[in-house]
């Protein structure tokens, strides 16, 4: 019966936030309005979302969520210093291969926007049975040491959090 | 403290509209499709951020109203930036390069632009 | 202060603006133009923040959230044409 009537507690949670921000004004009003938006529209879009995602270990996506944050700001940094003072034969663009562990599809999405948004790093495509993903390097040295890096980094926590 | 909060918000138009400019100057200068993929997905989106911070920080400091609106477009932005690249990187892989130029994946289907999913009964 | 680092930063994404109008025409390939669109996108979402803060009205916010998305949502109608032909399946 709850799971019918608030298929995606998560979901129902992040609409009435972003209804607030849409409105910019936190009243009750429109706490009420956000409230109600953020029942009516996954349970009328549920059948669109079969399955529920299961969270755990809460702290581990939270302290996630700071690394990659201060991650996007130091990647950001790196890659425009490059852009900006290195030469265009000094770039060592390489092509590199990370196997996957993980085996849900949000957390392999997640991955894949990840690594796609910290140091020098872009994910292109996954392999057919989404047990590999391709990743173009920027600038690397050591193309082990980056497939390392990222299973260690994000791959971890995030098997932590999804599986 | 009007001042302080000036110099702040003008430290990060200024931060903002450098990174904004180094993303686009990567378009002009790197030589590779998949290169230029780098700047405008990172860069720009710094540049963006430190836009939005600063239009945050004027209106709370300056104008008194606190506006959570910016967070929004920052959040949407991050959220799209990704899925872009991914577009825009397959896009450029079936058009210009074959299997062979491609490193083999390390599974045993090969990339899914070229490969079909082993369907989903055999699980 | 706030103006002249207004008008510093309306100079840095009008070229960039520029710079992408470039990379537009040269190509070479359309994978190159879809992400010159891509990038402009970003920078006109930057600008009209940066005209809302010159002006002082929180107005142009609700037009650089549209122009986010429909920017976010032209990319990938023209990323599915070149990859697919089609756009709806």
């Amino acid at each position: 019966m709850i799971r019918r009537l608030i298929p995606h507690p998560f979901l129902s949670i992040a609409l009435t936030l972003v209804w607030l921000g849409l409105v910019n004004k936190v009243t009750p009003g429109n706490v009420l309005l956000g409230a109600i938006l953020g029942w009516v529209v996954p349970m009328v879009t549920a059948p669109y979302w079969p399955n529920r995602p299961t969270l755990r270990r809460p702290m581990v996506a939270i302290r996630y969520v700071l690394v990659v944050l201060w991650d996007i700001v130091v990647a950001n940094v790196q890659v425009a210093l490059m852009i900006a003072f290195k030469r265009n034969e000094d770039f060592r663009s390489h092509w590199v291969v990370v196997p996957l562990e993980l085996t849900s599809p949000e957390a392999i999405t997640v991955l894949a926007g990840t690594i796609t948004m910290t140091p020098g790093t872009l994910s292109a495509m996954l392999s057919a049975d989404a047990r590999s993903i391709l990743v173009h390097c920027l600038h690397t040295e050591d193309l082990e040491g980056t497939v390392a890096e990222i299973k260690r980094r994000y791959e971890q926590p995030l098997k932590e959090v999804f599986e | 403290m009007a001042t302080v909060s000036e110099v702040l918000i003008a430290i990060f138009i200024v931060f903002g509209g450098v990174f904004g400019l180094v993303g686009s100057y990567g378009l002009l200068k790197l030589r590779e499709t998949m290169q230029r993929l780098h700047g405008p997905t990172k860069a720009t989106t710094l540049g963006i951020g430190c836009v939005l911070i600063a239009s945050m920080l004027f209106f709370f400091l300056i104008k008194g109203n606190l506006s959570i609106h910016e967070l929004l477009i920052t959040l949407f932005l991050f959220l799209t930036a990704p899925i872009t690249a991914n577009f825009i990187a397959k896009t450029f892989i079936i058009r210009n390069l074959s299997k062979d130029t491609l490193p083999e994946s390390r599974s045993d289907y090969g990339w899914s632009v070229y490969d079909d999913p082993p369907t989903l009964t055999e699980e | 202060m706030i103006t002249a680092a207004l008008y510093f930063a309306f100079a840095c994404f009008g070229l960039g603006l520029l710079i992408c109008m470039w990379r537009l025409l040269v190509g070479p390939d359309s994978a190159d133009r879809i992400l010159a669109l891509d990038t402009m996108v970003i920078n006109v979402i930057a600008l009209l923040v940066l005209y809302g803060i010159l002006e002082g009205t929180a107005m142009y916010f609700e037009a650089a959230l549209l122009v986010a998305m429909v920017g976010f949502v032209s990319t990938v109608a023209y990323c599915r044409f070149v990859l697919r032909g089609d756009i709806i399946e």
